[in-house]
């Protein structure tokens, strides 16, 4: 009797023992794989950023520090700078999060606090529609469309307007081209809207009513809810859905390419055209010939990689000192 | 069923012959890969030449640098170019150029109330304009050359190529041919440092932003200015005299090149002498190894190249582009048959 159910045992400890192996190994496979893929990315990116220092070596050191100060780009002379492209593209970037950032976040608001429950729907995928819109379809309207009308119309006002006003006056500089920095930062923040409105509506669904329901119970106003309650709750959240248009806006070339003017200048006003690192990169990348022409662009390129991990290392650093003064 | 055995047999018997032409067909397919200028007259060509001998052209519009980094790379048979190889460059990688059609260049304006060829232009005022010396379209330079019309006080607005172009290449030779402001501060090069005004990529987008841009001039292939049925303005050449942007003006400048001045063929049709000479005709050239790893493939090429020259007049003109004069062809070809050569030392090339 004893014999027999120490068999049933053991042969139960054995399918158990052969179970938890197997599970063992399935976990071991399953962990492994997800740390490949994770060591891919690492493995990739360092792949990027070791061929775009190789690449750019050449131009790196023979024009050193002042590569980077400098506004000059002659393929004639073979003399380049990077300082135009950055401007430009830092400028654009900013203003398109400028705008970008309040009316985002207003479209998210208004579809999770106050839009009528039919219209939400048909908000919600229109905003999202707009980041399915390919690229060179916003560059190409914004050519034919956009920058006519800014050409006639808005331009010109602005310019009479700000005539004669001190600094104003340089920033909002004629002739209207109707392409330029400012039409591209228009562009761009039309792009990187769905991004950061369907983000921010995203984290706004996900404060506990209870704590909405509570604000109200107080007497607070919407507004008060708004800037007291939801948007300090879902910060992190909404600081993602900026940096990732941030990050569209800094490395977007084919819609950029069509309406900034691709001009190598710093010009005060901004409807003067100019450039940026991805737009110059599309356009000067396959003529370019002679090795310090072509390593230049590639220097371009590492630039703009270390622009963007910069900008998302101030978002972490920026988040973090947030989350500490408020001791969450 | 034995029936069906012997038609199925029949059949795949059919196909793999047909597989086999088809794959000969590939095989002698001519690949090549440059300058976009010339793009549309080449897949013209090709595809006459494709109906009457079967044999394809494979010719990648990547761009006249793109053009020359792959014949030297010999992942091509041929590469093409608007901006012409110099001697010492063309000894150093072996390689042999010639010219194989041309255009012009024409400046196109957006001025309300004037017709194409209404406003005329000489070199030193375009180099001024292009410098941002003359910003305004009622400057004293611009009424000087254009009496007869009411000129606009409108800002100028420049628009030049974003890309590195062939076609920038032969518009800055020009304006460094005639003003020396030019030639010291900006040069010559496919892509160049502009002092004023706003880049657009290719040709069309020069053409787009004009006529989107009130007072804008910009400057581009005649065959997109016609197409797009932009204003374009007349130039005075060397001679002093005013030319029209036709075909015949830029065949005219062609004829009075001195083509056996430059080695391959280079030289640059700007500012030519001749009353009726357009002065910004370009030419577009083509760059064979003089001594081809693969001679078949260049053979093939060349027979291509000398129908062309022989058949392809007809088809250039259509598309605005101006053939080579025949003593400039007969040149070529005698060129072929004295440089392009075997391993053993034998010419490729023996008449079509």
């Amino acid at each position: 009797m004893s014999a027999v159910s120490e068999a049933v045992t053991s042969s139960a400890m054995r399918t158990r023992e052969a179970t938890v192996r197997r599970f063992a190994f399935t976990d071991m496979v399953f962990r492994a794989a997800t740390r490949a893929s994770a060591i891919l990315v690492l493995v990739l990116l360092g792949g990027v950023a070791i061929s775009l220092v190789a690449g750019s070596w050449e131009a790196l050191s023979k024009f050193g520090f002042s590569f980077l100060t400098s506004e000059a780009w002659n393929p004639v002379t073979e003399n380049f700078g990077a300082l135009a492209p950055i401007y430009g593209t830092v400028v654009t970037s900013a203003i398109a999060i400028i705008i970008a950032v309040p009316i985002g976040i207003g479209i998210a608001v208004f579809l999770t606090e106050l839009c009528p429950r039919p219209l939400r729907r048909p908000i919600g995928i229109a905003v999202e529609l707009l980041a399915g819109i390919p690229s060179i379809i916003y560059g190409i309207w914004g050519l034919f469309v956009f920058a006519p009308f800014l050409q006639t119309t808005i331009q010109p006002f602005i310019i009479n307007i700000f005539h004669g006003i001190p600094g104003l006056s340089s920033l909002f500089a004629g002739p209207p081209y109707g392409i330029g920095l400012l039409t591209s930062s228009l562009i761009l923040a039309i792009m990187v809207l769905p991004f950061i409105t369907s983000i921010t509506k995203d984290v706004f669904d996900t404060v506990p009513a209870v704590l909405k329901e509570s604000a109200y119970g107080i007497g607070c106003t919407t507004w008060e809810v708004t800037r007291r309650v939801v948007i300090p709750y879902t910060r992190v959240g909404i600081m993602g859905g900026v940096m990732l248009g941030l990050g569209r806006a800094l490395g977007e070339t084919m819609a950029v390419t069509f309406v900034i003017g691709n001009a190598h200048r710093i010009s005060a006003s901004l409807f003067a055209p100019g450039t940026t690192i991805s737009a110059t990169i599309a356009n000067e990348f396959t003529e370019a010939d002679g090795s310090i022409y072509t390593s230049s662009l590639v220097a371009l390129g590492l630039i703009l990689f270390i622009i963007t991990f910069i900008i998302l290392a101030l978002a972490r650093y920026m988040l973090l000192r947030i989350d500490s003064r408020t001791g969450a | 069923m034995r029936h069906f055995i012997r038609s199925a047999a029949v059949a795949i018997a059919m196909a793999t012959a047909s597989t086999l032409t088809l794959s000969a067909a590939w095989a002698a397919d001519i690949s090549g890969a440059g300058a976009t200028f010339p793009y549309p007259i080449y897949a013209k060509w090709a595809d006459a030449y494709k109906k009457e001998t079967g044999i394809g052209l494979n010719y990648q519009s990547i761009g006249s640098g793109g053009g020359i980094k792959q014949i030297k790379a010999k992942t091509v048979t041929f590469g093409a170019s608007d901006a012409p190889l110099t001697g010492d460059d063309l000894k150093s990688s072996g390689l042999a150029q010639f010219p194989m059609v041309m255009g012009g260049i024409v400046p196109v304006v957006n001025l309300e109330g004037i017709k194409p060829g209404e406003l005329v232009l000489d070199g030193p005022t375009l180099a001024d304009i292009f410098l941002g010396k003359i910003t305004n379209w009622n400057d004293k330079a611009i009424k000087k050359l254009n009496p007869k019309i009411k000129l606009p006080d409108q800002a100028i607005a420049v628009v030049h190529r974003s890309d590195g172009s062939g076609t920038t290449f032969n518009f800055s030779y020009y304006l460094a041919d005639v003003n020396a402001d030019w030639k010291s501060k900006v040069g010559v090069d496919k892509a160049l440092e502009w002092p004023v005004g706003i880049g657009a990529k290719g040709n069309e987008g020069v053409a787009n932003n004009v006529s989107q841009t009130g007072g804008a001039i910009g400057y581009v292939e005649y065959a997109y200015a016609k197409q797009n049925k932009l204003t374009y303005a007349d130039m005075v050449n060397k001679d002093g005299k005013k030319v029209e942007p036709t075909a015949k003006a830029f065949s005219a400048a062609a004829a009075n090149a001195d083509w056996s001045s430059q080695p391959g063929y280079g030289v640059i049709l700007a500012n030519q002498a001749g009353a009726a000479s357009w002065p910004m005709t370009s030419a577009t050239w083509i760059l064979v190894y003089q001594k081809p790893d693969d001679a078949a493939a260049t053979a093939e090429a060349l027979k291509f190249f000398a129908w062309s020259y022989a058949k392809g007049d007809k088809m250039a003109a259509e598309l605005d582009y101006v053939p080579m004069p025949d003593k400039v062809v007969k040149s070529v070809e005698e060129m072929w048959g004295k440089d392009i050569v075997d391993k053993d030392g034998k010419p490729i090339y023996s008449g079509m």
